[in-house]
């Protein structure tokens, strides 16, 4: 359950609006239910809707409207790179294709240790310091700019080696 | 550069370091304008200030600050003040750098528009990619309430003001001031019907101010320094600096702080360096996606970038993102990029936009790839020509620009694209991986 596992951070969001909008936490206690699994579940929305007095489906009309919710679990990492027009033109489009080469994947899809999805998004706000990416993870959202394939490529067995730490670490509790 | 930089008015952490500290901001003369107009202005003086500096809307409309601020209905309470950060254009990445770098004079800009319209909450509405800098900026706020400058009855007066980040969640729409409202509501992202604006009804139906970043960063100097300081700069018309974000096919893009009126040339070739490879411009769209192909020939070159100048080569300026391109570049691969994010970004309540980016983006896609015939081209006109005046909001008509203008202005573009030739199709220049 979120409001017992997160009681402290649902207080401190409610708190931010008057108490008779408390539909504006939605968006926030959506994030919430996300860093902890990658994903939103319909138990999560159900919670959060009872939290805030409103419905199921309309706190399931948030997440299908917003693109950064997921509604199902996908890689344990997202690595997000940006192929609007001003990043295209800077070689952004052949960057993501290389990489997901190299990976053995296809944009959109998961490498096959389900831990590294890649996947084409709508402007960053980085434009001048492309071919970029952000990486988005249970741990939150962290920018990646001036990259290369190589630079990626580094960044991903990085993230590969933390998580098996991590599954080693968890293993041994 | 010739010229020496005179110090900067909003990218003061590029002269100053650490200007992300609360200290070493207040140094450098932080929150005295707040302090100055809690203590010692009425809140309708402090409107009078901006609106005699002739600050204009930042975020693309260019509309009178202190104008829009003087709409504030007085007879319904409370009043809010919403920071619009969603910054998602394609091409625009200034406010972010304003936020990373200069942190402290843009919430010192928000607390003074609170103060000016008497609002006791501000909301800072991020992109949801935004996640840091939400985080840097809910740790500045904190810096703030414990050093006095902003909580209950601030510098011994009876104002109250508390500021509160909200995080949106990747929607470019919520960049339209009334979508963000209803997302910051909790609901769907998309746009109200208008009128009434935001002054008289905007957040939980109370009268609202809603300012891009950029605009309330030149608050706090117009305070402290006066209006005609601000007027000094710029033009008659188009007051002040602007960032412009400079990006596409250039040797040095980045934001570049500069007086409105700046021509294309000085930017794109004095600071940006001119384009790589020792190719020839082509195009420059002023505006990011949203724009109109300008053809980039001398006199568009000549042209002052403010916000009078820009129409006179058909185009606006909006938020002064020039995005170059060069004559590598075919003109129906590009409007291909634009017209398919604006189909993924469409909110989907007004059918002009919702069906029209749709097919549109079918057949910018089967021009593109070559697939086309010469009346596809013709079709793709009619529907862009059939979606302009119809929409909700001005994602719809920002959809048709390059699409409309390119058609126009690139014809042997798509003369090639629809011919016997190949498709020329698009060569990036900038190699990705050295």
């Amino acid at each position: 359950m979120l409001a017992e596992k997160y009681a402290q951070e649902i207080q401190t969001i409610l708190a931010k609006y008057p108490p008779d909008q408390r539909r504006s936490a939605v968006m926030p206690l959506l994030y919430i239910a996300q860093r902890d699994k990658m994903y939103v579940n319909r138990e999560d929305m159900a919670e959060i809707a009872e939290i805030l007095g409103i419905t199921p489906t309309e706190v399931a009309s948030i997440v299908g409207f917003y693109s950064l919710y997921y509604e199902e679990q996908k890689g344990k990492y997202h690595i997000q790179v940006c192929t609007d027009l001003p990043c295209a033109l800077r070689g952004a489009e052949r960057f993501m294709q290389e990489l997901c080469s190299r990976l053995n994947i296809r944009p959109g899809e998961t490498t096959a240790d389900g831990l590294i999805t890649v996947e084409p998004v709508m402007c960053l706000a980085a434009c001048d310091k492309a071919p970029m990416f952000q990486v988005q993870s249970g741990a939150g959202l962290s920018y990646h700019e001036n990259q290369t394939v190589e630079s990626a490529l580094a960044l991903i067995e990085q993230l590969r080696s933390d998580a098996a730490r991590k599954r080693g670490r968890d293993s041994h509790v | 550069m010739s010229k020496e930089k005179p110090p900067y008015i909003l990218l003061r952490h590029r002269d100053i370091p650490d200007l992300d500290n609360l200290e070493v901001y207040r140094q450098n003369g932080g929150f005295k304008a707040f302090e100055k107009v809690v203590t010692q202005m009425e809140p309708a003086a402090v409107t009078e200030v901006v609106k005699a500096s002739g600050l204009r809307g930042r975020g693309g409309a260019g509309f009178p600050t202190g104008l829009k601020w003087s709409f504030i209905d007085n007879k319904s309470w409370p009043h809010y003040v919403v920071a619009n950060a969603d910054e998602s254009e394609p091409g625009t990445f200034k406010d972010r750098e304003i936020m990373e770098g200069n942190p402290y004079q843009f919430l010192e800009g928000v607390a003074i528009c609170a103060y000016a319209v008497q609002a006791n909450v501000a909301y800072i509405y991020l992109r949801g990619e935004f996640w840091n800098l939400a985080a840097s900026l809910d740790q500045h706020i904190a810096a703030l309430e414990a050093a006095g400058l902003l909580g209950e009855n601030l510098f011994g007066s009876k104002y109250s003001l508390r500021l509160y980040t909200h995080l949106g969640a990747g929607a470019y729409i919520c960049g339209e001031e009334t979508a963000l409202l209803e997302s910051l509501e909790g609901k769907l992202g998309q746009p109200r019907l208008r009128p009434p604006f935001p002054p008289s009804y905007g957040l939980y139906g109370k009268p609202t101010i809603v300012n891009n970043v950029e605009t309330l960063a030149n608050v706090p100097l117009i305070i402290e320094r006066g209006a005609e300081w601000y007027r000094s700069m710029g033009t008659e018309k188009s007051p002040g600096v602007k960032i412009f974000s400079l990006s596409g096919c250039v040797n040095k893009p980045g934001n570049y702080e500069l007086p409105l009126g700046t021509t294309f040339r000085e930017l794109i070739f004095e600071h940006g360096g001119g384009i790589p490879g020792g190719r020839n411009i082509k195009a420059i769209m002023a505006a990011g996606a949203s724009s109109s192909l300008i053809v980039a020939d001398e006199r568009a070159l000549d042209t002052p970038m403010d916000y009078e100048s820009v129409p006179s080569v058909g185009a606006q300026l909006g938020s002064a993102s020039v995005i170059v391109i060069d004559d590598s570049v075919s003109i129906p691969w590009l409007i291909d990029k634009t017209t398919h994010f604006f189909r993924h970004e469409s909110c989907g309540k007004c059918t002009p936009c919702r069906e029209g980016t749709f097919w549109m983006s079918h057949l910018t896609e089967r021009i593109a790839n070559g697939r086309a015939r010469r009346e596809d081209v013709e079709l793709l006109y009619d529907v862009a020509s059939q979606i302009r005046g119809k929409c909700l909001c001005a994602l719809g008509e920002f959809s048709i620009e390059a699409v409309l203008s390119g058609i126009e202005r690139f014809r042997s573009d798509f003369d090639v694209a629809v011919g016997e030739v190949q498709t020329a199709a698009h060569v990036e220049q900038v190699p990705a991986s050295d």
